[in-house]
C-alpha cells in the first residue's frame, strides 16, 4: 500500500431473513407487491394491536449468529427504538439494544489472489429487528407529495455489526462476499441487494503517523451503497477524501462529531448528510408487549449441528481431500452450494477430482456465464459429465473431440455414448494407426528427415493429414508414433 | 320495580326460565339510560339499535333451544378504549374522534361470543389517564350518588353506568386503579385481574406492562360471571398467561374456610379519611366475625408505588402514544391552515432579516406532527408524554426508569412475602370518598396521590378488587379493597362474596336523579 495512511473500516450489514411472514405479524414478506397490500393492523401499528414474535425468524437469526461464531446469551429481549418518521407507523422500531441475541463472533476472509493476508474479522453483535416502510418521493414537477408503502414494515432484519477490522476496500468487499456466501449456504437470506435484502453501511476513518504520533481522523458513516462494487468505490473515495480533508483541516478523531455521508454512485462521490450529533436520542427501553426470549445451550448445539458444511470448511475439504488448488476451491465454493454439490458428484462419479474441477470451472461455468443460467438448469447431469471424463480417461474419446461431445450432450441432452456415436467418434485400432502413420511417413520423406535431425516439432505436420484421413485419430498418439517410427526407420 | 333494578345473575335466571326476554331487559336499561344519562353522562355513545338487534338475536336463539353464551342477553357497557370492529373507539380523545378499528379487541370478541348485548360505550379519562373522568375530551361524567362529584376514573363512565343501573355489567380497564377506584367511589364491585389473565389485544394501550381489563357489577357474583366470559389466554397477546380459565361463576358461592386476611398498618396512616377508616376497619371486623384470622402484615415498599408508577406508566405511554402523529390514522391538523402558518412565520422572519431562523424553521412534516399532537391530545395526556419522554432520555434513564423498575420488583417481593402468610390483603381503595368535580383539576400531583392504595397491585401484577363496604354520613359510598396472589381471582372473588353476603352494602342504590 503506497498511501501514507491506513484505512480502518467497519461494516454494518442489514440482512433480510427468508421468512414467509413478517417478524411480528403474519403478513407476507414477498417483494414487489402493489404498495400497501401486504399490511395488517399489527404491522401498521393501529391502536390496540400487539406484536407476536415469529419463531421462524428467530430461528434463522440464531442459525446465522451460530454460523458467525457468535456467543448466544441465554436471555435476550426486545427494545423500542423511538423516532418519528412517516414510514415508521408506531413511532418506534422494535429492535434489540443492550442485550442482543448474539455477540462476539467472527468471519474469516482470505484472497486467493493474495492481495491481503487471510484474517479474522470480528463480529461485535448480530441482532434482530423489524424493518421500516418505504417513503416514495414523487419528484415529478408540481408534485411535492411523498407516498408511503408499508409492505416492508415489520420484515425481519438481522443487523450484523463488524469490528473495524478491515484495512482496505478489497478486504471490505471480501468480507461482504464471504458473508453473503455464508448466508446463502445456510439458506437464511437471498441477499439480493437490488431488492434490499442485503444493505450495507460502512464506518471509515484513517490512521496515520504525524510528527511521530499515531493519529486517527474523524469517523464517517457511509450510506446508500447499493452494490459490492459501490461499497468498494465509496470506501476508496472516502479514504482519499478524508486524507485530503485532514491535510486541509488537520482535524482528528474527537475534533468533529461522527458524520454521515451518502454515496452518489453516478457522480462517484460521498456527500454529507445530517450530522450524527443532531440525530435523536432514541429513548430505547424494553418493549413491554413482548416477552424476553430464552435460548438454551442445547438449542444452540442443535442449531450448530444443523448448519451443514460452511464455505470455509468446504474449501478446506476440496484442497485437502481433493487436492484442488486454493484458487480452484475458491472458484467452486464461491459459486454456491448447488454448484459444489454438482462438482462433488462429478468428481465422485469420474473418480478424478482434478479433471472434474477443470470441466466444471472451465466448461460448465463458461456456459452458465454465457447463458446467465444456474447449475440447477444445466442440461448435463453430473453423472453424465462424470461419464464423459471416464470415457476420455479410458481412451475412448480423444481430448480433442471431448468438447464437441460435451456441446452435443448439452445441446441435445444426450448421454456420452450416444453423443460419441452421433459424432461418429470411434476408437482407432493401434495397428490401423501404425499403418496410417507409416503410410504418411513414406509419403513425407522431408518430415522424416527433419525428425531424424532432431526437429521433433516437424511431426506436427502429419497430424493434420492423419486427421483428414480419419477424424478419430488421437493427435497426441499420431505425434508419438510419427517420432517413434521415423526414428526406428533410422536404425 | 324495573328489570333494570336486578342483578345480572337475577336477570339471567329470568331469561333462562323464559320469564323475560333480552329485548325486554335491554329496553328496561335503555329506558333507565333515557331517564338517568342526562344527569350522569356515563356513556359516550349508547348503541340502542345495535343492542336491540343483538338482544333479539339472543332471544331467537333461546326460543330455538340453541346453545347460548355465558352472558346470553345481558347488557354490557364497554369502556371506549377497547376496539369494537367498525364502531367508533375514541379513548375519549380528539385524536381518535373518528377512529373505527377494523378489528375487535379480544375482550369485545369474547363478549360477542358470549351473547352479550353491547349497550354502549362508556366515558373515560382520555387514553385512560386520570382518576376523575374529567380528562375526557368530550364530556363530564358524574357520580350517581352526588352529581356534583366525580365518579372516579379513568373508568368513571363504566362505574357510574353500573351504579345508576343503566347497565347491569360494564367493562373497564385498570392501569393504576382505574377500575377499583371508580368502583369504590360509585359503590359498585370492580376488579382488576392478574396481569395477563385477560387479553390486551385491541385494548388501546396506555401503559402496556400495567394495563388490565376487568369487570364492573353490583355484586361479586356478577363480576365473576363477566370475568369468566372475558378472561383467558390469547395467542395474539404475548403477555397473556397460558392457563385455563376457572369457572369463577360456579365456585363463587363457596365460602373459604380458614381464611387469613392480611391488614397493612401503613394503609391506616395519616391522610386516610376517618369515615373511610372506620368503614374499612368494620369490614375487617366482619371477616373476623365470619371466622377469618386477621393478621398484620407489612408492605414496606408500597409507599414508593406512586413514585415508581408515575415513571413507568408515563414512560410506556410516551412510547405507546407516539403512533398518533397524524400520518396513518386518527386526527391530523388542517393542512391549508398549517401551510399558511408556516408561510407567514417564514415571511415574518425574512422580513426581520433573520434568514438563519427562517432556515431552521420546522419542515412541513415536523409542523404537521407538532400541530396534530398539540391539537389532538388534552393537557393530562401531554403532561404524561412529557414525563415519560423525559424519564427515558439519555442520561436520565438509569435514575428514573431503571430505578422505578427496581422499586417495582421490591413491591412484588413484598407481596410475595405477605402472601406467604395470608390469603388476601384487605384495606381501603382510596383515602377519601368521591371528591368534587373540578376540585383537583389544577393539582395534578394531588390527583396522582389518589392512586396510593391501588397502584401497587398494578406494579406487582396481582389481582385486586373493590367492593362497597360503607357510606359516609353524607351518603357517599366507601370501598373495601381486597388483593390476592397472582391468578387467585377465584379466591379473591369468593373472599369478597363472603363479605357481600354478610352485609347489605351491595344492595344500596343511589337516588334516582
Amino acid at each position: 500500500m503506497s498511501e501514507p495512511y491506513t484505512t480502518v473500516i467497519g461494516l454494518e450489514v442489514h440482512v433480510q431473513l427468508l421468512t414467509e411472514s413478517k417478524l411480528f405479524c403474519r403478513c407476507s414478506t414477498k417483494f414487489g407487491a402493489e404498495p400497501n397490500t401486504q399490511t395488517c393492523p399489527v404491522c401498521i401499528g393501529m391502536p390496540g394491536t400487539l406484536p407476536v414474535m415469529n419463531r421462524k425468524a428467530y430461528g434463522l437469526a440464531l442459525k446465522t449468529a451460530v454460523a458467525l461464531n457468535c456467543n448466544i446469551p441465554e436471555f435476550t429481549k426486545w427494545d423500542r427504538k423511538q423516532y418519528y418518521y412517516p414510514d415508521l407507523p408506531k413511532g418506534y422500531q422494535i429492535s434489540q439494544y443492550d442485550l442482543p441475541m448474539s455477540a462476539d463472533g467472527y468471519l474469516e476472509i482470505s484472497d486467493p489472489k493474495g492481495r491481503f493476508e487471510p484474517k479474522r474479522v470480528g463480529i461485535i453483535r448480530a441482532h434482530l429487528e423489524e424493518d421500516a416502510g418505504k417513503s416514495v418521493h414523487d419528484e415529478a414537477a408540481g408534485k411535492a407529495d411523498s407516498e408511503i408503502d408499508l409492505n416492508r414494515t415489520g420484515t425481519p432484519l438481522l443487523e450484523i455489526v463488524s469490528q473495524p477490522d478491515m484495512r482496505s476496500s478489497t478486504e471490505a468487499k471480501a468480507f461482504l462476499q464471504e458473508l453473503k456466501l455464508l448466508l446463502t449456504y445456510i439458506g437464511v437470506s437471498d441477499c439480493n441487494m437490488q431488492e434490499g435484502s442485503l444493505r450495507v453501511d460502512g464506518n471509515v476513518n484513517l490512521h496515520l503517523d504525524h510528527n511521530s504520533q499515531r493519529i486517527a481522523t474523524p469517523i464517517v458513516e457511509i450510506k446508500n451503497m447499493n452494490s459490492f462494487r459501490a461499497v468498494e468505490r465509496a470506501l476508496d473515495y472516502e479514504a482519499a477524501r478524508q486524507y485530503r480533508e485532514w491535510q486541509e483541516t488537520g482535524r482528528n478523531l474527537g475534533d468533529a462529531p461522527k458524520q454521515t455521508r451518502g454515496w452518489d454512485d453516478v457522480a462517484g462521490v460521498t456527500r454529507g448528510q445530517r450530522s450524527k450529533e443532531e440525530s435523536s436520542d432514541y429513548r430505547y427501553f424494553p418493549d413491554p408487549d413482548l416477552a424476553p426470549v430464552t435460548t438454551t445451550a442445547t438449542e444452540v448445539q442443535a442449531v450448530r449441528a444443523s448448519l451443514g458444511e460452511l464455505p470455509a470448511e468446504l474449501r478446506l475439504r476440496l484442497t485437502e481431500a481433493f487436492e484442488l488448488s486454493d484458487y480452484d476451491a475458491d472458484v467452486l465454493v464461491n459459486q454456491g452450494r448447488p454448484l459444489v454439490d454438482y462438482y462433488l458428484e462429478v468428481a465422485e462419479h469420474s473418480g478424478d477430482p482434478k479433471a472434474a474441477c477443470n470441466w466444471v470451472t472451465q466448461d460448465v461455468l463458461r456456459v452458465l456465464g454465457d447463458e446467465g443460467a444456474t447449475i440447477e438448469s444445466f442440461p448435463i447431469a453430473a453423472k453424465q459429465l462424470g461419464d464423459l471424463i471416464t470415457t476420455i480417461r479410458e481412451g475412448n474419446l480423444p481430448n480433442t473431440r471431448a468438447r464437441e461431445a460435451f456441446n452435443l450432450m448439452r445441446q441435445s441432452r444426450l448421454d456420452v455414448a450416444t453423443a460419441i456415436a452421433q459424432l461418429g467418434i470411434q476408437k482407432v485400432d493401434e495397428s490401423e494407426l501404425i499403418a496410417l502413420v507409416n503410410e504418411l511417413l513414406a509419403a513425407n520423406p522431408k518430415t522424416v528427415a527433419d525428425i531424424r535431425a532432431g526437429k521433433l516439432q516437424a511431426a506436427g505436420a502429419l497430424i493434420g493429414q492423419a486427421k483428414k484421413r480419419n477424424a478419430n485419430v488421437d493427435p497426441n498418439r499420431v505425434r508419438e508414433l510419427s517420432i517413434e517410427l521415423a526414428q526406428q526407420g533410422e536404425g | 320495580m324495573s328489570l333494570a333494578d336486578l342483578t345480572a345473575a337475577e336477570l339471567l335466571d329470568l331469561l333462562d326460565r323464559g320469564e323475560t326476554t333480552s329485548v325486554e331487559v335491554t329496553r328496561a336499561f335503555l329506558d333507565r339510560i333515557e331517564a338517568q344519562e342526562q344527569s350522569i353522562g356515563a356513556f359516550l355513545r349508547v348503541e340502542a339499535d345495535r343492542a336491540l338487534v343483538q338482544a333479539a338475536g339472543v332471544d331467537a336463539k333461546r326460543r330455538g333451544k340453541q346453545r347460548v353464551g355465558l352472558l346470553a342477553g345481558l347488557p354490557v357497557a364497554v369502556k371506549d378504549v377497547l376496539c369494537d370492529r367498525d364502531t367508533l373507539t375514541t379513548c375519549a380523545s380528539r385524536m381518535l374522534e373518528n377512529f373505527r378499528p377494523p378489528y375487535d379487541a379480544t375482550v369485545v370478541a369474547k363478549l360477542k361470543a358470549a351473547d352479550a348485548v353491547l349497550i354502549g360505550r362508556t366515558n373515560m379519562d382520555e387514553f385512560a389517564m386520570g382518576g376523575s373522568t374529567e380528562n375526557s375530551a368530550f364530556q363530564v361524567s358524574r357520580n350517581p350518588w352526588d352529581t356534583s362529584r366525580t365518579p372516579g376514573g379513568s373508568s368513571g363512565g363504566s362505574a357510574a353506568a353500573v351504579a345508576a343501573s343503566m347497565t347491569p355489567l360494564a367493562i373497564g380497564t385498570d392501569t393504576g386503579g382505574s377500575i377499583r377506584q371508580p368502583a369504590g367511589l360509585c359503590g359498585v364491585v370492580g376488579m382488576k385481574p392478574t396481569y395477563g389473565r385477560v387479553s390486551r389485544f385491541g385494548l388501546v394501550a396506555f401503559a402496556s406492562s400495567l394495563d388490565q381489563v376487568g369487570p364492573f357489577a353490583h355484586t361479586t357474583k356478577d363480576a365473576a360471571l363477566l370475568l369468566e366470559a372475558v378472561a383467558g389466554y390469547d395467542a395474539r397477546d404475548s403477555t397473556s398467561i397460558n392457563r385455563p380459565t376457572p369457572r369463577y361463576s360456579q365456585s363463587i358461592d363457596e365460602p373459604l374456610k380458614g381464611l387469613k386476611v392480611g391488614v397493612v398498618p401503613e394503609h391506616f396512616a395519616a391522610g386516610l379519611d376517618p369515615e373511610v377508616e372506620v368503614a374499612v376497619r368494620q369490614a375487617i371486623d366482619v371477616y373476623k366475625s365470619l371466622g377469618a384470622e386477621i393478621r398484620e402484615i407489612n408492605l414496606p415498599h408500597s409507599k414508593y408505588g406512586v413514585a415508581a408508577y408515575y415513571v413507568i406508566a408515563p414512560s410506556e405511554a410516551s412510547s405507546n402514544l407516539a403512533r398518533y402523529d397524524g400520518v396513518h390514522f386518527g386526527y391530523r391538523t388542517e393542512q391549508t391552515e398549517m401551510l399558511a402558518e408556516l408561510a407567514s412565520e417564514r415571511k415574518e422572519l425574512l422580513d426581520a432579516g433573520d434568514t438563519k431562523a427562517a432556515d431552521d424553521m420546522d419542515t412541513a412534516l415536523v409542523r404537521m406532527y407538532r400541530r396534530t399532537r398539540a391539537e389532538g391530545f388534552g393537557p393530562e395526556v401531554k403532561r404524561r408524554i412529557m414525563l415519560g419522554a423525559y424519564a427515558l432520555s439519555a442520561g436520565y434513564y438509569d435514575a428514573y426508569y431503571l430505578k422505578a423498575l427496581k422499586v417495582r420488583r421490591l413491591i412484588r417481593r413484598d407481596f410475595d412475602e405477605a402472601f406467604a402468610q395470608v390469603d388476601v390483603i384487605a384495606g381501603p381503595v382510596t383515602a377519601s370518598p368521591a371528591f368534587k368535580l373540578g376540585e383537583m383539576v389544577d393539582d395534578p400531583l394531588a390527583m396522582y396521590l389518589v392512586d396510593l392504595y391501588t397502584v401497587p397491585a398494578n406494579l406487582a401484577g396481582i389481582p385486586g378488587l373493590s367492593l362497597p363496604c360503607g357510606q359516609t354520613q353524607s351518603g357517599l359510598p366507601i370501598g373495601l379493597q381486597l388483593q390476592a396472589p397472582p391468578l387467585e381471582e377465584d379466591r379473591l372473588l369468593r373472599a369478597a362474596r363472603m363479605f357481600e353476603q354478610a352485609t347489605n352494602w351491595n344492595k344500596m342504590r343511589p337516588p334516582k336523579t
